[in-house]
């Protein structure tokens, strides 16, 4: 097909152009008649009994047309909140998962939990109705580090789990390691602090609820990633309604970066609550609303020991890590820490023995769940800080030893001892494409010139990995997924020749619009602006398991490609009938299929039509040109790649300034260069954003949550970013049809080893993310 | 947002007559506003200044400049000939910010990290009301809180020309608030230094002020002992970095100057 528009080619985006002209419908745009708004009542307490609640007086304030409390959905039948992923402790139980109700039933365990919802005409009126409601609270003691949750001693916050322990998991060869460890020549031991954030998607989360009567059918529309999943959760587990009487539509979505997974309160209470009134809910959340109860990410507490010989072989990695999940387990907070986590220790390397450990710690605050990279990004720091500080300590340059621990690139497939196997690399390529282009050789002299400045400059790396495409159903459900990650796709022919593809992925800003329209084009011959996508609506798509963990393309698009390969194969079929050939013959390349070693020839089009109008037909082949598959994956992908930053601190003020950024990834095959440069880009700029500026902290002493706004919460801008230097390498995936391996994730699971390797070789000292000009300063002045 | 009562006066005199109890004055709204969407704020009335022409307008002067209250950064950024007051005001909040906010509604609300009482006191400016006029010296009392009366509206800041001025900021990375911002200028009466950011409110550093009167230089900074007592200790910043910052922002508001 036409490089135009086919694989590889850097296709505008399709969907910009609704977005540019104010036509992208999000939403809070979307509105149905008679609709009212909910407005929720959030605890002011980390910590508290609910001793009443009294909401006479605003039953009788203006427009007000309920209050809707937890024992209101107990009582109807609604269940807790789940999560969805299982996790057994060393000892063989099962992880404790507190029951989660939508709305708080007698308790509350962090600012911002939700206790009732407030329906009235107006947004204005429920809120003035909000503020009488009379709650009463009984203030209890609180905790918000996991170290301090998991201490003796420390405030009870479910009365079912003990020590505030969900569960401590382990993974990998403990006596191996230990044994590695004590032989070792080396061992660097290091405490890592992942810091927790908060998403800041630019739409904030929302949801509508719209039921009818008539059909007793809830539509709920709701900012998602995974529509089907919601409907699943919500039928299955919340019980608002039957599947097939449940609609959940995740129209044009402003970003989600895994906060948008999640089955949170507050659609569950629209859903449920529409019916209950017989009336349409909106809920918008407020910018402060998202900071409180959006499912924060990382926070981890780590001790790590590094063993190598004297060579800078590594020998042997421990991992011990505290997790703090918030005061519930979110959808699949469970599987962050652990199977997102410890089963990326072993990075690019070849490391004989790893034993990873996690303790997750519930605590009075939000829950935390998956955020962009998802355990990735943790995994990552900690091996790519232990072997720079390794290296550091054992004076051996930081690329080399990472070049003495590389697995070979004919080592594939190559299994780690912590149970992946990766199907592909070349990581010592990237990493050679990598230092050629910072000019590594030049470094030495550029520090010394930024020396005669008073500035100190340093030079950090990330060789990072992280596992995509997730993941076989099979695979995930040993280890306690309780859904299969498959993807559907269907591409249906319109007779005049036009398509529309119906996938169970869904984008809020990865471009799948333009991306999958690109493989239709390059294997059907279709125009591409013959080829619409169609996403988000339970109602129009088959079915599906949403957009995460850089999934979307991996097993997304190989459902596609699966779907073509039974429009081809059916399309053979008519060719052979119309052309008067033996279907063997039918050779077919780009939507034309022709009879081998001859002229004869029908074009995609051609074929779509005479499947809707069969004049000429074979009689064994059904009508019309329609085909959904469902693509289960053989593994994960395993994007790899080099990161390495330049960074300029001022020693007077502790300013880092970021001078260069070179990123060297392997995609695999890439469909669309310039939507991949983008996402780099994206991934980048947050992971700069958890290294250097964003920081979620709640007061120890009150328990309320210090960096509520953005007034305090630093994200990073365009100003506090260099420009980026990116460029791909490509060994193809081995196990999809497209042999891709996924990109949205990378750069935020690369870029806060390489940013803070860079600011610590910078200072010669070792600091905790993120690296604040005042941490920066006093460990610069040696204070 | 509570509902309130709403008026666009359009002179000075009508605004005056308007006000009473539980009444704001509406500048440019950049503080009041967000604060009264949160609800953290519930005014009954809010008397809005924007239509009074003569509260608006930047008037140069011989020795000084005279600044309407409800003149925008924007304009103050554009318009200003003390450059270092120009620069100030370019690098207030965004351009939303500096298109809507007035040097009138900061200075009368005295955020402790606002970029303008820096610029007043360090340029030793005057604040014109309806009723009087105030020395910037006894007009920034303590946190929020100014030496304004209750019915009292300022119509300008008239500001002294300086031999020479600079204001360099450090930015909070989140806010771009002032963590620390200085202002260093050379007047007739000596220099003076004012510090924004760092305290309750906005001050002026004697023994800086002392150190560079006697030798305008940045060695002469090094000489100063910058106390971290009183200074603010928050989420972003420990009083002993912004007592570093004072001294180091001095010394380079010093060299832009060329001492």
């Amino acid at each position: 097909m036409g490089t135009q528009t086919g694989i590889g080619a850097s296709v505008k985006r399709k969907e910009d152009k609704r977005f540019i002209i104010g036509k992208g419908r999000y939403l809070d745009d979307i509105s149905r008649p008679g609709q009212t708004y909910g407005y929720f009542i959030r605890s002011p307490h980390a910590h508290a009994k609910i001793t009443s609640l009294d909401s006479t007086a605003a039953l009788k304030a203006p427009g007000v047309v309920a209050v809707l409390t937890g024992p209101d959905m107990q009582a109807d039948g609604i269940g807790p909140l789940i999560c969805g992923w299982g996790i057994t402790s060393k000892d063989g139980t099962p992880h404790k998962a507190p029951a989660h109700p939508a709305l708080a039933i007698g308790r509350v365990r962090y600012v911002g939990h939700q206790v009732a919802l407030v329906v009235a005409e107006t947004l204005q009126q429920a809120r003035d109705a909000a503020e009488l409601v009379e709650i009463e609270y009984e203030e209890l003691d609180h905790v918000i580090e996991v170290g301090d949750a998991l201490a003796a001693g420390a405030p009870q916050i479910h009365d079912d789990v003990p020590g505030n322990l969900s569960f401590d998991w382990e993974l990998g060869d403990r006596a191996k390691t230990d044994g590695a460890i004590s032989a070792a020549h080396h061992v660097t031991r290091m405490k890592l602090r992942n810091n927790r954030l908060i998403p800041n998607a630019m739409e904030p989360r929302a949801a509508l609820g719209d039921y009818d009567s008539g059909t007793d059918e809830i539509t709920l529309y709701t900012t998602s990633q995974n529509p089907h999943v919601h409907r699943l959760v919500l039928s299955a587990f919340n019980a608002v309604a039957p599947e097939h009487k449940l609609r959940v539509i995740a129209p044009d979505v402003g970003g989600g970066f895994g906060s948008k997974i999640f089955i949170y309160s507050e659609e569950t209470v629209c859903a449920w609550a529409t019916k209950k009134l017989n009336r349409p809910i909106k809920w918008t959340a407020e910018r402060s609303e998202s900071f409180l109860s959006d499912a924060h990410g990382r926070d981890h507490e780590t001790f790590a020991e590094m063993a190598f010989d004297a060579n800078g072989k590594i020998l042997g990695l421990k991992v011990s890590t505290k997790a703090n999940v918030g005061c519930y387990l979110s959808t699949f907070a469970s599987a962050v820490p652990t199977y997102l986590y410890g089963t990326l220790l072993s990075g690019q390397y070849t490391i004989p023995a790893i034993y990873c450990e996690v303790q997750a710690g519930f605590t009075n605050t939000a829950p935390v769940d998956a955020y962009r990279g998802a355990g990735r990004p943790e995994a990552t720091y900690v091996v790519e800080r232990m072997i720079e500080i390794g290296a550091r300590e054992m004076g051996i340059d930081p690329a080399e030893i990472r070049k003495r621990n590389f697995i070979a690139p004919d080592a594939y497939p190559y299994e780690t001892p912590v149970i992946m196997t990766y199907d592909s690399g070349n990581y010592a390529l990237a990493m050679d494409k990598a230092l050629e282009a910072i000019d590594y050789s030049g470094f030495a002299a550029r520090k010394a010139q930024s020396q005669t400045k008073g500035k100190l400059r340093g030079i950090g790396f990330s060789a990072f990995i992280e596992a995509c495409g997730i993941a076989p159903s099979a695979a995930v459900g040993s280890l306690g997924a309780g859904v299969g990650l498959w993807e559907s796709a269907q591409v249906r022919f319109n007779p005049t020749g036009s398509v529309t593809v119906f996938t169970g992925s869904h984008s809020h800003g990865q471009g799948h619009e333009t991306t999958f329209a690109q493989i239709i084009s390059d294997q059907l011959g279709v125009p591409i602006d013959q080829v619409e996508i169609s996403h988000g609506d339970t109602g129009k798509v088959p079915f599906g398991m949403g957009t995460y963990g850089s999934r979307s393309l991996a097993v997304g698009g190989s459902a596609i490609m699966k779907a073509i390969d039974k429009i081809v194969e059916k399309s053979k079929k008519i060719a052979a009938h119309t052309l008067e050939a033996s279907v063997e013959d039918i050779e077919h390349s780009g939507g034309v299929f022709k009879v081998a070693g001859t002229d004869k020839q029908m074009t995609m089009a051609e074929i779509a039509f005479s499947a809707y109008v069969p004049h000429n037909y074979p009689a064994d082949v059904e009508p019309g040109m329609d085909e959904t598959a469902f693509y289960d994956p053989l593994n994960f992908t395993f994007p790899a790649g080099t990161h390495i930053a330049e960074v300029e601190i001022d020693p007077d003020t502790g300013t880092t300034e970021i001078l260069d950024w070179v990123a060297v990834d392997d995609f695999g095959n890439v469909i669309n260069p310039m939507i991949v440069e983008g996402q780099v880009h994206g991934g980048i700029a947050q992971g700069i954003g958890q290294a250097l500026l964003e920081n979620c902290v709640y007061d120890k002493e009150s328990g309320q949550l210090l960096t509520g706004s953005y007034m305090d919460y630093c994200m990073p801008r365009a100003d506090d970013l260099p420009t980026f230097r990116v460029q791909t390498i490509n060994t193809p995936c081995k196990t999809n049809p497209l042999g891709v391996k996924g990109c949205g994730e990378a750069g935020a699971i690369s870029a806060p080893a390489a940013l803070m390797n860079a600011i610590t070789n910078a200072l010669g000292k070792e600091i905790d993310m993120p690296a604040t000009p005042e941490k920066v300063w006093r460990a610069a002045q040696g204070l | 947002m509570y509902h309130f009562e709403y008026q666009r006066p359009a002179t000075l005199d009508e605004a005056v007559a308007l006000l009473k109890e539980d009444c704001k004055l509406l500048a440019g709204g950049q503080t009041l506003l967000p604060t009264m969407k949160q609800r953290l704020a519930q005014p009954e009335m809010l008397v809005d200044l924007g239509a009074i022409e003569t509260l608006r307008g930047v008037c140069p002067d011989d020795d000084k400049l005279a600044i309407g209250a409800m003149t925008t950064h924007a304009e103050v950024a554009s318009k200003a000939d003390i450059p270092a007051l120009a620069c100030l005001a370019a690098g207030i909040g965004d351009p939303q910010v500096r298109n809507r906010g007035t040097i009138g509604g900061s200075v009368a609300n005295n955020d402790p990290a606002a970029d303008y009482p820096a610029a007043v006191l360090g340029l030793n400016a005057q604040i014109t009301t309806n009723k009087r006029v105030i020395a910037a010296d006894d007009f920034f009392v303590d946190l929020f809180e100014t030496a304004l009366e209750e019915n009292e509206i300022i119509i300008n800041v008239t500001f002294p020309r300086p031999q020479a001025a600079a204001y360099v900021k450090f930015d909070n990375p989140a806010s771009r608030y002032a963590i620390v911002g200085v202002f260093v200028a050379k007047t007739g009466g000596g220099v003076r230094v004012a510090v924004t950011g760092a305290g309750p409110c906005v001050f002026r550093h004697k023994d800086l002020e002392t150190a560079l009167t006697s030798n305008f230089s940045a060695q002469s900074v090094d000489t100063v002992t910058v106390s971290a007592t009183g200074l603010n200790n928050d989420l972003h910043a420990s009083a002993e970095y912004r007592a570093n910052l004072i001294k180091v922002l001095t010394k380079r508001a010093v060299a832009q100057i060329g001492g």
